[in-house]
């Protein structure tokens, strides 16, 4: 990190672990563990935020990872008049990552398999993916289904999940112009990532298939299929598997 | 005990106070967008806090109530009627049943809340009854009314008489919402810098016409990040100033989502979010730097208000 001058608003800037904790707005902090998208330090967001969920204070509304950051959003009202609520949640936050050091005894994050039907109409782009790899379909596919990943973060739109763990020969970049309708369900490759769109939308990604598992049911506890932090493995299925489990 | 929709207006929507909570499953707070004229319309026909109101956005829609019904419209100054008569804003108006209201143009402001007694009832998703517009649920099926909607009203403890009737006292909502007055939106620092340094406070914005409830997009003169590298995805909120790279700042609104990977330049403080989400494109905004404990200050002055208009509205409703 480089210092940007005297004009941030730092909780605290105590250099312990260098690791910055700074407001976000009025009723949020963010803790950076880095600034690259990296499997380690995701893993130290999910292992820090799963040992602050143990330990829920009542002003606490949300914990948001990200990539190499997690933010703490928090209840105003929670506090009294004269409390400085910024302040009072970088403390405590500090002190669990204190307690948080010898955290490599993480739980084990869950796994949760998506089947995919990979290809054909649900995967429209697989064989120009393929194409750009210089390997074949199945071979794409073998590749996809090989990887272990991991939810570094559910975001852009409601229970879409961020993987990280791709096969770097899979990387591509986004397309130039994004599709207007891409289906719910759809499996897609955006640069050195992969994930799932949870409803129809408009996406740039390049879809290689399909699964028929609802990623975001907002009736549903959770909503989301998916938390970050899990683990996940695709599993390659026949197409019917996937159309006759598919409701309009 | 219904609210009919013969026209639907530009972008009418249900909201509540919005969901807070479930941010890290991607899912942000939706919710109105100008909280304080949301609360104020709820306070003026005895409704309690957070209940679900319409949000109407520059063209209001044509309503028919099929009972008699005490409503209060806040926030944009909209051009409102019951049979070609005028109806005023921020005051209990009882309206006579099967009364057809027309809601034409925001004169002044974007957003006008329309609360009912008894409120809208919607099932509540994740504790809330908000649209969520971009992730397609909550409200009225997840979306904007359309023609031919029916929305279901809740039990009011008042029995409103079957005829108009306009309240003589109104709620005078400056300085919180003044559209006599240019808009001045203070600001936190955020995690980038510009250069130059006071680039932000210095120039001046207008709101493009490509706003809307998740973002208000600014045109101006394109502002330069200190350090202009690609960044990751971080957490953001509503009120974040994220700076693009074409360097026109877009203000996060109640529809943020709830990661961004452009540049942070700053955080538009809470008790000025009412004045953004009533900027209509075109308008002009200056932007003034704002330290946290000012913040808090201006954050707590803007509750003791609210908190005196809900002391006078209670006596005011109070039977005599």
């Amino acid at each position: 990190m480089t210092d940007r001058g005297g004009d941030r608003d730092m909780i605290d800037a105590s250099p312990a672990g260098s690791l910055q904790i700074e407001p976000l707005g009025e009723a949020a902090v963010l803790l950076r563990f880095g600034e690259r998208i990296d499997a380690a330090l995701n893993r130290r967001v999910h292992a820090l935020t799963a040992h602050l969920q143990t330990r829920r204070p009542a002003w606490l509304v949300d914990i948001v990872a990200a990539y190499a950051s997690l933010a703490l959003y928090i209840d105003l009202d929670a506090f009294t008049m004269d409390a400085d609520p910024l302040t009072e949640a970088g403390a405590w936050l500090r002190l669990r990552l204190d307690e948080a050091v010898d955290a490599d005894a993480e739980p084990t994050p869950r796994l949760v398999e998506i089947p995919v039907h990979y290809g054909g109409e649900d995967g429209p782009d697989l064989a120009e993916l393929a194409q750009a790899a210089g390997i074949s379909e199945s071979d794409a596919i073998a590749r996809h289904v090989r990887a272990d990943y991991s939810v570094a973060m559910l975001g852009f739109a409601a229970g879409f999940p961020y993987l990280l763990g791709l096969d770097s020969a899979l990387a591509m970049p986004r397309r130039e112009v994004p599709r207007t309708r891409v289906p719910a369900g759809s499996v897609a490759i955006g640069g050195a990532q992969t994930g799932v769109y949870p409803r129809e939308s408009p996406g740039g990604w390049r879809i290689i298939g399909r699964t028929s598992l609802t990623l975001f049911d907002p009736a549903r506890d959770p909503p989301a299929l998916l938390s970050p932090g899990d683990r996940v493995r695709f599993v390659e299925v026949a197409a019917d598997e996937v159309a006759h489990r598919h409701r309009r | 005990m219904s609210l009919h929709v013969i026209q639907p207006g530009l972008l009418t929507s249900v909201q509540d106070q919005g969901r807070p909570g479930h941010r890290r499953y991607g899912i942000g707070t939706a919710g109105a967008v100008d909280a304080y004229s949301f609360a104020i319309a709820n306070l003026l026909v005895g409704n309690p806090p957070g209940t679900a109101v319409l949000e109407i956005t520059l063209i209001g829609p044509r309503l028919r109530f099929d009972r008699a019904a005490r409503i209060a419209l806040c926030g944009a100054e909209i051009d409102a009627r019951l049979d070609g008569l005028p109806l005023p804003g921020w005051r209990p108006i009882d309206l006579p049943a099967a009364a057809e209201l027309a809601l034409g143009a925001c004169r002044r402001g974007a957003r006008a809340y329309l609360a009912i007694a008894g409120g809208l009832v919607v099932p509540k998703l994740m504790g809330s009854a908000s649209t969520d517009l971009r992730g397609g649920f909550g409200g009225m099926r997840g979306r904007a009314l359309a023609r031919g909607d029916v929305l279901p009203l809740g039990r009011s403890p008042l029995s409103p008489p079957d005829t108009l009737r306009i309240a003589s006292w109104w709620i005078d909502p400056t300085p919180d919402l003044d559209f006599a007055q240019p808009a001045f939106v203070h600001v936190l620092p955020g995690h980038d810098a510009v250069v130059p340094a006071d680039a932000l406070f210095s120039r001046e914005w207008r709101v493009a016409a490509a706003s809307n409830r998740q973002g208000l997009r600014l045109q101006g003169d394109a502002l330069s990040l200190a350090d202009p590298r690609e960044r990751i995805s971080e957490p953001v909120v509503a009120g974040t100033v994220q700076l693009p790279p074409d360097g026109r700042p877009i203000l996060l609104l109640a529809d943020a989502q709830t990661h961004g990977g452009y540049a942070r330049v700053g955080h538009v403080i809470a008790a000025d979010l009412p004045r953004l989400a009533q900027l209509r494109p075109g308008d002009p905004l200056h932007f003034v730097p704002t330290a946290r404990d000012q913040a808090r200050r201006l954050a707590c002055a803007q509750r003791q208000r609210l908190a005196r208009i809900t002391l006078a509205i209670e006596q005011r409703l109070r039977p005599a």
